[in-house]
């Protein structure tokens, strides 16, 4: 069995009074897509912002590469950034800027200054995220679905080894959604990522994911293939995959 | 007591803490060289070259007024002449930086922190971590460098208009001497007068940036967070700047005592 990229142990967080994580400990496998289901507010996020250092963890371990990464300084987390892609659910473009200065601003943060390069590089993402054409436009210029591709292609142009996804297809209708999974898809393809994806989309997990992890009161209830889902008969893992709210309508 | 401590005393604490904290990251950061000169050019134009007009009205409308109201005391005294050096002493050491800092805090300060805290609360400074950026290096240090190259310019053009101003309606307006107006102003302002207004006005930047700053990147609870932290950096800072600006009146006033040598 092959080492895990990521390894995450006894992870607790806890916000205000609520434990969001209660000993979450999880691997992620080097190319594999792992989609991490689990209720709105569940703490999906929150366990995603650990993995690159945005929170840190009241107890339990991160490692990545080998190396313990919820210990580091600010300073001392930023190669680990690099190696890492996030898209953000609204995308977190700068708005400042617009779609060719967001997605060359890691190439020109990390020393690129020869504009052809940076023209190149910029190019050749956003046609991987299909956003050609529309690198003059500002972010509060385009739609939902744009805006996420555009945070993509942000996120990869420097390759990155794990991308994280935080519900890549929250808001979008479902045509947009289809073609944000064929992304990820391709993405993981054409760039042999580590993909983690987080949603409480079924549609999308059947379509994106290698293994499934649901996350349910902070810890990991479930952890197999797609297929394994589908036969889990585990009530709550039941509940969640069939869309049942367990409330009684009067 | 413990209320007063836990409702006043020790948010104070930590507020100075934070500032302090945040204040000590980017002077490491600019010892280090972490310094983005384009960021840094275009905010010194924001701050600098956008600060113009305020700085100009306040400067130029603060000497003439406060030369109409010296007039009219002094001149039943017959010390009309001593006008031009009491304003001028006044705009250097007192009015000239804590007016400018008022106007710049309320201008400047206000845009730092509404920028930088709708940043935060679209969760763009986590997108700055995430891509490996530090948002000290990138948005506090250029903001602070702009700041601290500004203000004392800003502060001698409000300084200079001031007393261009005075000279103006204490000479062509209220007819005072414009000769002896103009070597009373040169006989009692000094070197020490004018290092004053520069180092308060590099004080003041520096109070100003680091309080804007940390109000942005403590913003939460979106749109109306941001409100909270642009309407908490104005009145802050306002007040710190009077507040610092007595004791450091003092403290100043010992390395550079007034009064002509």
């Amino acid at each position: 069995m092959n080492e895990p990229l990521i390894h995450v142990q006894d992870l607790v967080q806890r916000l205000g009074s609520q434990d969001i994580l209660r000993g979450l400990t999880l691997d992620v496998l080097p190319g594999e897509t792992l989609v991490l289901l689990g209720k709105s507010g569940g703490g999906k996020s929150v366990f995603l912002r650990h993995l690159v250092g945005l929170m840190r963890p009241i107890s339990g371990s991160i490692v990545f590469e080998g190396q313990e990464i919820t210990k580091l300084k600010e300073r001392e987390l930023e190669p680990v950034r690099r190696k890492i892609g996030m898209l953000f659910q609204d995308g977190a473009l700068f708005d400042s800027m617009d779609v060719f200065d967001n997605v060359a601003f890691p190439l020109r943060e990390r020393g690129e200054r020869n504009p052809a390069v940076v023209r190149e590089k910029v190019a050749q993402s956003l046609v991987m995220v299909n956003m050609t054409g529309h690198d003059k436009k500002m972010p509060a210029n385009l739609s939902g679905g744009m805006r996420k591709r555009v945070a993509l292609a942000r996120a990869i142009i420097s390759p990155p080894d794990v991308i994280l996804y935080d519900e890549p297809t929250a808001g979008l209708d479902p045509i947009v959604s289809d073609s944000i999974n064929r992304l990820i898809r391709r993405l993981q393809r054409q760039l042999n990522v580590t993909s983690l994806v987080v949603t409480h989309d079924m549609t999308s997990c059947n379509h994106v994911a290698d293994r499934v992890a649901l996350l349910d009161e902070g810890r990991i209830r479930f952890l197999g293939t797609t297929s394994d889902l589908r036969d889990a008969r585990d009530p709550v893992v039941r509940d969640f995959v069939d869309g049942r709210s367990g409330e009684t309508v009067y | 007591m413990p209320a007063i401590l836990n409702g006043l005393f020790f948010p104070f604490l930590t507020f100075l803490g934070e500032l302090a904290v945040l204040a000590g990251e980017t002077l490491s950061s600019i010892a280090h060289g972490r310094v983005r000169v384009w960021l840094t050019l275009r905010q010194i134009a924001e701050v600098g070259f956008g600060s113009q007009l305020v700085v100009v009205v306040t400067g130029a409308f603060t000497g003439a007024v406060f030369t109409a109201q010296a007039y009219f005391q002094f001149a039943a005294l017959n010390m009309e002449t001593a006008v031009g050096p009491v304003v001028a002493l006044s705009m250097f050491r007192e009015l000239g930086p804590a007016l400018t800092g008022l106007m710049v805090a309320g201008r400047v300060g206000a845009a730092m922190t509404a920028e930088i805290g709708t940043m935060k609360v679209t969760q763009q400074i986590d997108a700055l971590r995430a891509l490996a950026v530090n948002p000290i290096d990138y948005l506090v240090v250029p903001r602070a460098l702009a700041m601290f190259i500004s203000m004392p310019l800003l502060v001698v053009e409000c300084v200079g208009l001031g007393v261009l101003a005075s000279y103006y309606v204490g000479v062509h307006v209220l007819n005072i001497n414009g000769v002896y107006f103009f070597a009373n102003v040169q006989k009692w302002t000094q070197w020490s007068d004018i290092m004053m207004s520069l180092i308060k006005g590099f004080v003041f930047g520096g109070l100003i940036v680091f309080i804007s700053c940390r109000e942005g990147l403590q913003a939460k609870d979106g749109a109306v967070g941001v409100g909270r932290a642009t309407t908490a950096t104005v009145v802050t800072s306002s007040l710190a700047l009077l507040i610092f600006n007595f004791f450091l009146t003092m403290a100043l006033n010992i390395i550079f005592p007034a009064g002509h040598r």
